[in-house]
């Protein structure tokens, strides 16, 4: 049983103490900034890549793992409690969570939550496990214009997939490769858009880039309607009776399956699985008019599926190098700052870290159980804080990463003017996520265009004819056509109207 | 023709400005032949793309199905104060030191908020610079000047 091996593998390295308590920093970490509005997974990583350069690339890995995911479960907490989603994922588990919480069910909402998103983590880490061999397997066979196929197709889904019209998501990606195209030419080591500047010779960082935007222009937005009041619920009892947990239990399966197949698309995620679920949980119900009102299927399905996507959105980035969304790049960012080429060849050149950071996400979610559970009045606690005194606080954790890339102020300026720049990006409603993707995987698309290209002797029409790349680009023009068909368009626009 | 979405044609426009600048500075490096590209080729495809893009997003701004939408105002106060406090901390830090510096941020980008105060203020800088201290500096050991550089 090579699954058996591998998985115990995983758990040796994830069970060392050090990588126990990297994890937990993570999932408390993750937690904590998913029940904070106004700060994600994306920002807070990119805060704390700087500071993983310490650390060793597993605890590292683990660590920002346990954001991530760790952020799907603080987000649903305040979404039950307080009708407030901390995160774009739980926006709808907020609908049916809130209500049970009015009907003093909060406690019975928290505990299907936790109960889903835990199931759900231990079948993504099954699925990962399974299907990452097979993929990065089949990845060693990709050529130049095969990984070109691929990052066309994964970038258009992305950008299909993801809210905001399809044409500017497009133009804000083709603005990222072009900010990657500043440094030194890796074929003939010529200065492009360097402006004369030493610093930006390497390229441009895009941590500072990254906290420019999702740091401090974020702010600026939200600091024009400040105070927000809550009404906190008392949480009572956390069990759920008989009947619940008889209601939940097919929500629960059907919601991780969902989840752990959408975040293995390019551009699939957590937020997008959320909805899907909910909508088809709706759809299939034999009780429709009870969403919206308390329905337990509302909590349970969104909150499996959004912590499956969460987890299965690793697969696309250990099996072929791709980061199918933001936060994936920057993890892209870190497996760089200690060297590791994201890639297929990650599973046979590190295998302890491999399967370490899968072992380490199932024991995260046992420890996100334990630690939510008992803690929910902590977090609550947490959202009173007003933000006049929670950005500052931000800021200056963002404003110390930035200056511990390189031990240098250069970047501290560019993340300045990056928040001017951000801040009429947000003002234009410019989706600044696929910015983020354009400016990682440009120098990729890039490098792979210019070797197939070269192999072709030239010859574009190779991506074409060539079976695998040809069907991989057909799938990508296909998606594409179909979202800009008016029809479709409305449709899309409805379903991913938050 | 009327203007509907000045949002959308803004966002194009810029996206056409951006693609006509990249592509004159991209005339500067050699484009090599397809099979040979050199350094300017592939900014010069990404500007084309760019280029058309904005002017299909402006086309289709003005179309009488888009919805009407404005741009919305700056504020511009707190932009000014958060990103600001940046650069100061920037040009402070090597010269004055953490501890000056993040006091500086901390107190320029608090008063960006119009609930600002200083007492509520005062403390929440001391105690987020002892913490930063004590993380960062004594903790994980990240090297930072602490003090002035003349002490």
């Amino acid at each position: 049983m090579d699954l058996l091996a591998n998985l115990s593998l995983g758990f040796q390295h994830a069970l060392t103490f050090n990588n126990i308590a990297y994890a937990f920093i993570g999932c408390l970490l993750g937690t904590l900034i998913g029940v904070l509005p106004g700060l994600g997974p994306l920002a807070t990583i990119a805060m704390l890549l700087p500071i993983t350069y310490s650390l060793s690339p597993d605890a590292a890995l683990i660590m920002l793992a346990g954001i991530y995911y760790g952020a799907q479960y603080g987000g649903s907490t305040t979404a039950i409690i307080v009708n407030l989603p901390g995160e774009s994922s739980s926006v709808v588990t907020a609908i049916d969570g809130y209500q049970m919480a009015r009907q003093g069910r909060a406690g019975v909402a928290l505990s299907t939550a936790a109960i889903g998103s835990f199931f759900a983590g231990c079948t993504a880490t099954l699925a990962i496990a399974a299907f990452a061999p097979i993929l990065s397997e089949a990845a060693l066979q990709f050529g130049p214009k095969e990984y070109f196929a691929l990052m066309i197709l994964g970038i258009l889904l992305a950008t299909v997939l993801s809210t905001g019209p399809v044409l500017e998501s497009l133009g804000m990606v083709i603005l990222g490769a072009m900010i990657s195209l500043v440094g030194t030419d890796v074929n003939t080591g010529e200065q492009r858009f360097t402006f004369g500047l030493t610093q930006l010779y390497d390229g441009v960082d895009f941590v500072p880039l990254a906290m420019g935007i999702f740091g401090f222009a974020e702010i600026v937005r939200n600091l024009r309607s400040e105070e927000r009041s809550l009404v906190t619920q008392k949480i009572t009892n956390l069990f759920p009776t008989r009947d619940d947990w008889r209601k939940m239990t097919a929500p629960i399966l059907r919601g991780s399956a969902l989840g752990t197949f959408l975040g293995i698309l390019p551009g699939g995620g957590a937020a997008l699985a959320s909805f899907a679920s909910y909508t088809l949980e709706k759809k299939i119900s034999r009780t429709p008019e009870e969403f919206g009102h308390g329905a337990i299927a509302g909590v349970a399905g969104p909150e499996s599926a959004n912590n499956a996507a969460a987890q299965t959105s690793f697969i696309p980035l250990l099996t072929l190098g791709l980061p199918s969304n933001a936060v994936m790049a920057l993890i892209v960012g870190a497996m760089m700052i200690h060297n590791i080429q994201p890639g297929p060849q990650v599973m046979t050149s590190n295998p302890g870290l491999f399967w370490g950071l899968i072992a380490s996400m199932w024991v995260g979610n046992l420890m996100l159980v334990i630690l939510n559970l008992p803690l929910v009045g902590l977090w609550v606690k947490l959202l009173t804080i007003p933000y006049r005194f929670l950005y500052p606080a931000i800021m200056m954790f963002c404003c110390i990463g930035i200056y511990s890339i390189k031990n240098d102020t250069f970047e501290l300026y560019q993340a300045a003017l990056v928040c001017v720049v951000g801040y009429g990006i947000l003002q234009l409603k410019l989706p600044p996520a696929p910015m983020l993707l354009g400016l990682v995987l440009g120098p990729q698309v890039e490098e792979n265009f210019r070797r197939a290209m070269l192999l072709s002797r030239g010859d574009a029409t190779v991506f074409f004819t060539s079976p695998l790349s040809g069907t991989l680009l057909a799938i990508a023009v296909v998606a594409l056509i179909f979202m800009m068909l008016p029809s479709i368009r409305a449709r899309r626009e409805k379903a991913l109207q938050e | 023709m009327q203007i509907r979405d000045q949002r959308a044609l803004v966002s194009g426009a810029i996206f056409l400005v951006i693609a006509v600048v990249v592509f004159m500075m991209s005339l500067e490096y050699e484009a090599g032949t397809s099979a040979r590209m050199g350094p300017g080729y592939f900014p010069r495809i990404l500007s084309v793309g760019l280029g058309v893009l904005g002017l299909v997003i402006m086309a289709g701004a003005v179309k009488r199905t888009a919805p009407v939408e404005r741009l919305e105002p700056w504020t511009l106060a707190p932009l000014l104060w958060i990103a600001g406090s940046v650069a100061v901390f920037a040009f402070l830090l090597p010269r004055l030191g953490l501890v000056i510096s993040l006091a500086v941020l901390l107190i320029g980008s608090s008063l960006a908020s119009h609930e600002f105060t200083w007492r509520g203020t005062i403390v929440s800088t001391v105690v987020l610079i002892v913490t930063a201290l004590g993380a960062f500096v004594y903790g994980i050991g990240l090297q930072f000047p602490v003090w002035p550089t003349i002490f």
